[in-house]
């Protein structure tokens, strides 16, 4: 993703090594390719580069990896939607993305 | 099923492509035989949104596959996994309602690496019998990796180009005309606004001019915004939509010609520039690199800027006639 970089230290991306068993599942189906395999564990090489997509905690067989689980596109109408759905105490509407 | 497209196939793109059919475009989920798929054939996992479709038939001219698709209520492969509906679990539904198993002799299902985010390939096996393999992300890759077996680190690394951004525009565009037409009026009204309490001529000349500054911010935030991204400085959306709004309004309200006053002129480039960073704010929603953590933070300070800006011009446009 050359020449594309979003905000630093933002995204929520948390890797247990203690519970990764170096399948690779991760390093495999990242878009932004962040992970590496060393010594039979993964790694995170690039963490800012992270968008939260959620693959890699999907894929991840021992629950190894935690990202922000709030869904939703990312776009600011969605979040807009949600800021006003929670003030009104109901569930958010979608956007139409 | 044919791989080549009609042109009703063409117009339909550009009808979701417009957004004027784009929240409907969807085609019947099951399984389709593409060429002369056998026994022996791969069989591909996709979602129901008919462009995702077409892009994967157009891709597949010549080969002989099966298109396993799934009902993602029309929505595109990434998105729909990003919602859950692209998932383990109706992949599963659809291998079962297709009776999968009578149909091809192996047991692999190849599927898109942008579903990743909804699809957990190792529960797959246990759920239907099948083993998930994640391809290429791009349909365009296809052939090779049906060829090769293999999907390299760059077909399996996401990308922004210009033509990609290029073929958002449209929708960016087309999604706000109804709010463009309410505002409208709002501004002749507020335009006419006078020390004689209401001008309709007022109304009409200024009402126009505010209404091109308004075209002008779409200009900037929806247009160039999105094709400029990774030269604008900043990494905050807002801030390159708010930097791109002032370059867009400066030669329009320095070129010499402008009737407006200086009050105006004030009113005008806070407009273009909130304006313009709420479109390009907007725009995260569509790239692929933006996490929801940072929209959420770039939007605190986005918004206030905007709402600010918008609120600084409503007044200064309000006290033109009065000074």
């Amino acid at each position: 993703m050359q020449g594309f970089r979003y905000l630093d230290d933002t995204a929520i991306l948390r890797l247990s090594v203690d519970k990764c068993i170096g399948c690779g599942n991760c390093r495999l189906v990242c878009p932004h390719r962040i992970f590496r395999l060393q010594d039979g564990k993964a790694e995170i090489v690039d963490r800012n580069a992270c968008m939260e997509c959620g693959a890699c905690a999907k894929n991840c067989p021992t629950t190894a990896i935690y990202v922000n689980p709030d869904d939703g596109c990312g776009c600011a109408a969605y979040i807009i939607n949600s800021w006003v759905a929670r003030i009104r105490g109901k569930a958010p509407s979608g956007c139409g993305c | 099923m044919t791989a080549s497209l009609t042109r009703r196939d063409h117009l339909g793109t550009i009808g979701a492509r417009t957004g004027f059919s784009r929240n409907n475009y969807k085609i019947t989920p099951g399984l389709y035989c593409l060429g002369q798929a056998d026994k022996n054939s791969p069989v591909l996992v996709t979602a129901n949104y008919k462009l995702t479709f077409d892009a994967l038939r157009k891709e597949l001219g010549g080969q002989s596959v099966w298109l396993l698709v799934i009902d993602t209520r029309g929505i595109n492969v990434w998105c729909a996994a990003g919602k859950g509906t692209f998932s383990a679990e109706e992949i599963a539904y659809q291998v079962h309602r297709a009776r999968l198993d009578q149909v091809v002799d192996h047991r692999e299902l190849l599927l898109p690496q942008l579903s990743a985010n909804g699809v957990a390939a190792h529960e797959l096996k246990r759920l239907c019998g099948f083993k998930g393999r994640f391809g290429p992300i791009l349909a365009a890759d296809l052939p090779e990796f049906l060829r090769t077996g293999e999907a390299g680190e760059k077909m399996r690394t996401v990308t922004f180009t210009l033509s990609q951004r290029a073929v958002l525009v449209p929708l960016e565009l087309c999604m706000i005309w109804k709010q463009l037409g309410i505002a409208a009026v709002v501004f002749f009204l507020l335009s006419g606004i006078s020390p004689g309490f209401f001008s309709l001529g007022l109304a009409l000349s200024r009402g126009v001019v505010l209404l091109l500054a308004t075209l002008a911010a779409v200009l900037a935030g929806a247009v160039a915004t999105p094709l400029l991204l990774p030269w604008l400085p900043f990494r905050q959306f807002w801030l390159k939509g708010a930097v791109m709004g002032g370059l867009v309004a400066l030669p329009l309200l320095f070129s010499g010609q402008s009737p407006a006053s200086g009050v105006e002129k004030i009113a005008i480039l806070l407009w273009i520039s909130g304006c313009s960073a709420f479109l390009a704010m907007n725009f995260t929603g569509s790239t692929p690199f933006t996490s929801l953590s940072g929209v959420a933070k770039e939007m605190r300070h986005g918004l206030a800027f905007q709402i600010g800006s918008s609120l600084v011009a409503g007044l200064c446009w309000l006290a033109g006639p009065f000074l």
